[in-house]
């Protein structure tokens, strides 16, 4: 008997449909080669975390019950981003306290919204078979995917799986990079300072590469790098994990 | 040199001033990196962390709900050992009592034990005011002190300053010549101006780690011996203490003394533990005649039950500016007031105002590692998003975020649109390519250019191509 496979809806993320459309595309094919349906539904645009956290509460609401009904149909729904994710699995929670009907469609979809590299390993107990990528890798945790939904070993065990890739130990891999969505736009001078620190842990790691699982600390630490000079290149894992990961890097 | 004035207001004027001084750097990252590593050493070697983490919150939680009835016991407990209670709505009825209390005894001089207490009612101004000569006995204060500074940490004062900085301060101030610069030889060198100031002390004032209401007991942990000598030795003992340091019982204080000292610096234990109880009774060799608890509210009461009130669970460990990324590169003083980083973003604004502390809440990337490492699980960053929704509500913030915000949130909720902009956007973006296939230069985006590159952007979005059919 076959089971058929399930349907998973890709949350794509403002910043990969935007700034690095190859991240969404390693992510569905990661989807695929795992055994899901992808589907990509063209109404999305943001989860709202930019407005909730600069206090636009209702805001944020109107963009949760606009990402529910979109994505509620699908089995799962998968993000490329532990952040995205952690906003849909755990913060919508706060948006609807007084409104039982919104709060059970809102916990519905929680339970079934996955940062890329837990569900590729908690849920479909994947792993990349005949993936090839010789480097040096330095791996940071970003920090919503790491406190707000545990992502630590997954994509350590997905890499472990990659011929020819080397983990390097990163200093401070759980330490925040200094990008924080608005922050950096807010306080860009300490941003500055905080992911010139982050450059130099990295430097020191003798990487040659650096992986993390989230757009925006990726290119908060790759423009940091590319602005020092440094032959460091930036990937998000699913372009590693998918052998989608060519030139440059981010 | 730090101006007293500090204020709240001034942090994005002031953390740009700490980002431009390279010592402070120094001092920050030796600080934090050897802060950190010690806690995550002692933490590790502590598997009942989290179970005492969650005995911790029960405690406070619970001492908070009735805290009423814990203050009165506290109160007649300590009354009957002889000490005298105070109550203080306001820092200057805190303050006031205490100057009141040493021109009653003709004082002229107050050793005095850290507490951020005190430095919360603006303790060391009205002594200076009252014309009474403050001691710091407190190695960092001490340093503070002769520096003219304020304290950039809760728990170590000084940490913004190295000890190549503290060697020459010494120098500069002390009297007597040293032979080295050793870690040693500069405590040494406190030693030797501190030791006749504790004996010839009219008033020793302390704060405290916390109250045990059954027995009426105060507790001080530290590490340096300071508070011993400052509260035993003067005919008179001041106790400023905020009311929020209850807890039921001395059995109750084992739990929090074994999370202050591994949350604070890494180790199990503090060298001192002290409980006081009363004035030196009939028949004591030692101790104060005269012993005065001061018990400060100062907008702690207001707290109660509201968005904020978890912020009092906090036992002052300063483990999470220990470990904030903001912290580690612009150190405390920016933040303006007494306590800095994450539990300063919450405290400051609600024991002053929003609106003065507007900054405090929104310098924090929400990274969540200070939530983390809370002994008493403090959902911090939570309460900077409340206060920023506060902010939101009461069109108090920054209006250019509310300008984007509320922009981004319109294409957000009109997908067409959303999608048409980003059609037009992306081409208009790539124009600006540099030579290293980034953008150096973008409109609008002079913040985030100005120290890092941007990624280029795709020709297209994934979703157009996708649905136009592309898979790559």
């Amino acid at each position: 008997m076959t089971r058929s496979k399930p349907s998973v809806a890709l949350f794509v993320t403002c910043l990969a449909d935007t700034m690095r459309p190859n991240v969404a595309f390693a992510a569905a094919r990661l989807l695929e080669l795992a055994g899901c349906e992808v589907i990509v539904p063209k109404a999305q645009t943001c989860c709202g975390q930019p407005a909730f956290n600069s206090g636009a509460k209702s805001a944020s609401r109107a963009i949760a019950e606009q990402v529910i009904k979109t994505f509620e149909t699908y089995d799962y729904v998968v993000a490329p981003s532990g952040s995205c994710a952690g906003m849909i699995k755990v913060h919508y929670a706060d948006l609807f306290p007084e409104d039982p009907g919104w709060r059970l469609r809102q916990e519905d979809l929680a339970a079934r919204t996955f940062e890329l590299t837990k569900f590729l390993v908690d849920i479909m107990g994947w792993k990349p078979t005949s993936t090839v990528f010789p480097a040096k890798v330095a791996y940071h945790d970003s920090c919503s995917g790491l406190r707000e939904l545990g992502v630590k070993a997954q994509p350590r065990v997905l890499l472990s799986e990659i011929s020819g890739l080397e983990i390097q130990p990163l200093e401070g891999e759980e330490a925040c990079c200094g990008f924080g969505g608005t922050f950096c736009i807010k306080y860009p001078e300490i941003s500055a300072a905080i992911v010139a620190d982050k450059t130099k842990t990295i430097k020191a790691s003798g990487a040659d590469v650096l992986l993390a699982g989230d757009l925006g600390c990726l290119m908060n630490m790759a423009g940091k790098l590319s602005r020092e000079n440094s032959n460091i290149r930036c990937f998000h894992i699913a372009e590693v994990l998918a052998g989608m990961a060519d030139g440059d890097g981010i | 040199m730090n101006s007293h004035a500090a204020s709240p207001s001034a942090f994005k004027t002031e953390a740009a001033h700490a980002l431009k001084k390279p010592q402070l750097k120094i001092a920050l990252d030796r600080a934090t990196n050897l802060l950190q590593g010690r806690r995550t050493e002692v933490i590790t070697n502590y598997p009942e962390f989290e179970e005492a983490r969650k005995l911790a919150v029960q405690v406070k939680d619970h001492t908070l709900e009735n805290l009423d009835y814990y203050l009165e016991q506290f109160t007649a407990a300590a009354e009957a050992s002889g000490a005298i209670v105070h109550f203080a709505d306001t820092p200057d009825e805190a303050t006031g009592i205490v100057v009141d209390i040493c021109k009653t005894r003709e004082a002229k001089t107050a050793t005095r034990v850290k507490s951020m207490l005190g430095e919360e009612i603006g303790l060391p101004a009205a002594l200076a005011a009252a014309g009474i000569e403050r001691v710091e006995t407190d190695l960092a204060e001490h340093i503070i002190q002769l520096a003219g500074e304020r304290p950039s940490h809760i728990v170590i004062p000084a940490l913004h300053k190295t000890q190549e900085e503290v060697a020459d301060l010494f120098a500069d101030k002390h009297t007597k010549q040293r032979s080295s610069d050793t870690v040693e030889a500069l405590v040494e060198s406190a030693r030797h101006e501190l030791r006749p100031k504790y004996i010839s002390a009219d008033v020793g004032i302390s704060g405290a780690n916390f109250l045990a209401a059954d027995s009426g007991s105060i507790l001080t942990v530290t590490n340096e011996g300071n508070a011993e000598l400052t509260t035993a030795l003067p005919p008179c003992h001041i106790v400023t203490v905020g009311i929020e340091k209850l807890v039921p019982s001395l059995e109750h204080t084992a739990v929090f003394l074994r999370l202050l000292s591994r949350s604070a610096l890494g180790s199990e234990f503090t060298q001192y533990v002290t409980f006081f109880n009363g004035p030196k009774r009939s028949g004591d060799r030692d101790g104060p005649e005269e012993m005065h608890i001061v018990l400060v509210d100062n907008r702690r009461t207001t707290m109660l039950g509201g968005d904020m009130a978890k912020m009092l669970r906090c036992i002052r460990c300063g483990a999470c500016m220990n470990h904030c990324p903001v912290y580690s590169v612009i150190g405390g003083h920016p933040y303006g007031s007494t306590y800095p980083g994450p539990m300063g973003s919450i405290l400051t604004p609600a024991l002053n105002s929003l609106e003065q502390a507007g900054d405090l809440p929104n310098a924090c990337t929400l990274n969540g590692r200070c939530r983390e490492v809370c002994p008493v699980d403090i959902p911090l960053p939570d309460m900077m998003r409340a206060l920023r929704e506060q902010q939101w509500r009461e069109k108090t913030g920054s209006q250019r975020t509310r300008w984007i915000m509320t922009t981004w949130a319109y294409f957000a909720l009109h997908p067409w649109l959303y999608r048409l902009a980003v059609k037009l956007i992306l081409p208009s973006l790539r124009l600006f390519k540099s030579s290293n296939n980034r953008l150096k230069h973008a409109p609008l985006a002079r913040s985030w250019t100005k120290d890092r590159d941007l990624t280029l952007p795709g020709k297209k979005s994934f979703i157009d191509q996708w649905h136009s059919g592309k898979t790559n």
